[in-house]
């Protein structure tokens, strides 16, 4: 596949579509059309830059990582979207959902988060149009993201748990959707990956692919050529799709995707979706999945709870099979240690999320070819707690 | 076999009244208690039984239907266990069979053999509730070439040209959901569920069964009046889990299945 693009049936290559039901068919057709035509649109175009830039922050920097190279081996530069306003990239695409959403003459916005990156993102879009915000989360996230629920609250979001199944980001989804199906005529559902029904993967890549889009000119232009690979890390995939979407056609730069490995991909506890999965449908899309032999929807586990999800987006699915991405998994164990080196040699504390993508780069410095452009997709505070009680 | 399901809705139109039709979640409240459920519903007049595949994810369920389902897992309730429990109640009732469950884990046993087992168990017909017409044309061929109905469904939201859609694409009968929401008891149902309930009737020929939120005889009468069928789910979870007993289980549900047969069958 040499570009990032959804077919007429709302799938890449084989993989995405709609499998939800019908109450929501009418809605996505109508979130599908508004899309259309609005990100052809002149004014909404400006509206979003113009977010983007003064409130948000945009453009991030890249950094180079000269310290951090030295202990990886390799020339290692930084896609910065921890600098993003809430320290994260998920705020790319709630700016651009909201903006849809208001459009749309939705006044409720509802979403679903397991980092809480998103919906802290959500809150914050919410708090700044003056919507009503609604987050669904699961109870056990609640508990190991305490900081971010603080803050979504004092930013006027409403914080429910999801107290079924695993009580992480799977089923904070079905809450989310749940809600979704009940208050379908007033709310826009800002979902917060590159998953769900379509034509939702397609409006996240679409938001997120601001993310390549300035790395690859401002890598241009700092080491005068391109890089040679390019490293995300990938849970539902946001981060992931919105660096490699610039760089898809080239096909002499190398993508790589970094999974969760949890435990071991032989422990069982494990969200290395696209690495031991098979394909399946979950949350409204035909996908790679982790599942039970029975077709029961498997607990995932990474000590990163934005990665801590059993399903991932399609576009990976079909780059996945294509083998235009190269998806690896790495372990907490290792994912920590990056987060320590980074921490230690650069100054930055990255997200337990992006230490995956930092620590392949650790233990696999003959797979990449440098120079290697990193998308730093968050910063770590919200995980202190978490890196304290490991310690 | 879809004839099964096409008789029952024969038999209903000759005697009169509505069809009341009796959600149950497969291997809830224990696996024991689903053929004495199936025997009880059929003694009692239900003209059709959906039987519920538990799924770990069931987000179109309330809570109530969700519990039924993680219990149900819980306990070991996978497609093999249904089909053969299934085989076994057939010795005993003659009631349609409809399987109600999420489309993963048919996905997963592969379409052709999922239609092939449920079709050899007993089982007439499939309703797929994250399974819109639009992704359906493998479940299509295979449903088709075992004879069991499937069915898709209508919602509140669905417009003019898509009701007739999914009336094309359904075998036998439509499943019209009441609200825009989830499953589970409701008090009672708003105003324009009538003018809903008539628009998707003019539209389409086929019976249609009306379901989520209804719990009592006057839900049934009112709800009724537009539709073929009605169905009852969430409001029997409590029965079933109540009783200690699967005799004890069978005589709480006949107490309560009573009136709601009384209420659809008067019509």
């Amino acid at each position: 596949m040499q570009s990032l693009r959804v077919n007429r049936r709302g799938r890449y290559g084989d993989y995405g579509g709609r499998y939800v039901p019908e109450t929501l068919i009418p809605a996505l057709d109508e979130l599908e059309a508004a899309f259309r035509s609005l990100r052809r649109d002149r004014g909404f175009r400006r509206e979003l830059q113009g977010v983007l830039h003064d409130y948000a922050g945009r453009p991030t920097p890249i950094s180079h990582a000269p310290r951090f190279s030295e202990r990886a081996g390799v020339d290692v530069w930084l896609k910065r979207e921890d600098l993003l306003h809430t320290g994260a990239h998920k705020l790319n695409n709630t700016l651009g959902q909201v903006l849809l959403a208001m459009r749309m003459g939705k006044r409720r916005i509802i979403a679903e988060t397991g980092a809480g990156q998103h919906g802290l993102a959500t809150a914050t879009v919410a708090a700044r149009f003056g919507l009503e915000c609604v987050i669904y989360m699961g109870a056990e996230d609640i508990r190991r993201q305490a900081l971010n629920v603080y803050k979504r609250q004092r930013l006027g979001a409403q914080v429910r748990p999801g107290h079924s199944g695993t009580r992480t980001l799977k089923d904070a989804t079905n809450e989310a959707l749940r809600d979704w199906v009940t208050h379908v005529e007033s709310t826009f559902y800002i979902i917060g990956s590159v998953v769900g029904p379509h034509p939702y993967p397609e409006i996240v890549r679409v938001f997120q692919s601001v993310i390549g889009r300035e790395a690859r000119q401002q890598f241009r232009k700092a080491v005068g050529r391109h890089p040679g690979s390019v490293v995300a890390c990938v849970g539902g995939g946001s981060n992931a799709i919105g660096i490699f979407d610039a760089f898809i056609g080239d096909t002499r730069i190398d993508l790589i995707g970094v999974e969760a490995a949890g435990r071991g991909l032989n422990s069982g506890a494990h969200a290395a979706t696209l690495v031991r999965g098979r394909p399946c449908v979950l949350h409204g899309s035909y996908s790679y999945l982790l599942q039970t032999p029975e077709g029961q929807v498997a607990e995932a586990h990474s000590v990163s709870a934005g990665l801590d999800y059993p399903g991932v987006g399609p576009a990976h699915s079909a780059l996945r099979d294509t083998r235009r991405v190269t998806y690896a998994a790495v372990t907490d164990r290792e994912a920590l240690k990056a987060f320590h080196s980074l921490t230690e040699t650069e100054g930055i504390i990255p997200a337990l999320e992006t230490s995956h993508a930092l620590a392949y780069l650790l233990k696999h410095r003959t797979r990449v070819n440098s120079p290697v452009l990193v998308c730093l997709s968050g910063r770590g505070d919200k995980d202190i707690d978490i890196i304290r009680e490991v310690a | 076999m879809s004839a099964r399901v096409r008789e029952a809705w024969a038999r209903r139109q000759a005697e009169g009244g509505r069809a009341l039709i009796p959600f149950v979640t497969a291997g809830f409240p224990r696996r024991s208690a689903t053929i004495e459920i199936l025997r009880t519903a059929e003694d009692m007049g239900c003209d059709l039984i959906e039987l519920g595949v538990p799924f770990s994810d069931p987000l179109a369920d309330g809570p109530a239907i969700q519990h039924t389902s993680q219990a149900a897992l819980s306990r070991g309730v996978t497609l093999p266990w249904i089909f053969s429990c299934v085989a076994k109640a057939r010795r005993h009732v003659d009631v349609p069979i409809v399987l109600m469950g999420y489309y993963n884990p048919f996905y997963s046993y592969g379409l052709e053999r999922f239609c092939r087992d449920a079709a050899a168990a007993g089982v007439d017909g499939l309703i797929v509730p994250d399974l819109p017409p639009d992704e359906s044309a493998d479940l299509k061929r295979a449903a088709g070439a075992y004879d069991l109905s499937l069915v898709f469904l209508i919602a509140p939201t669905t417009t003019d040209a898509r009701v007739r859609a999914v009336a094309r694409a359904s075998t036998d009968f439509c499943y019209c959901v009441s609200v825009t929401g989830v499953t589970g008891a409701r008090r009672a149902f708003a105003s324009h569920t009538d003018s809903y309930l008539r628009r998707v009737r003019r539209l389409i020929q086929k019976p249609v069964v009306v379901g989520f939120g209804v719990s009592t005889p006057a839900h049934v009468r009112r709800l009724g009046r537009w539709a073929d069928g009605v169905v009852v789910g969430s409001a029997l979870v409590p029965v079933m889990e109540k009783a200690g007993s699967n005799r004890g289980l069978a005589r709480g549900l006949r107490r309560f299945l009573k009136p709601l047969v009384q209420a659809a069958h008067g019509l």
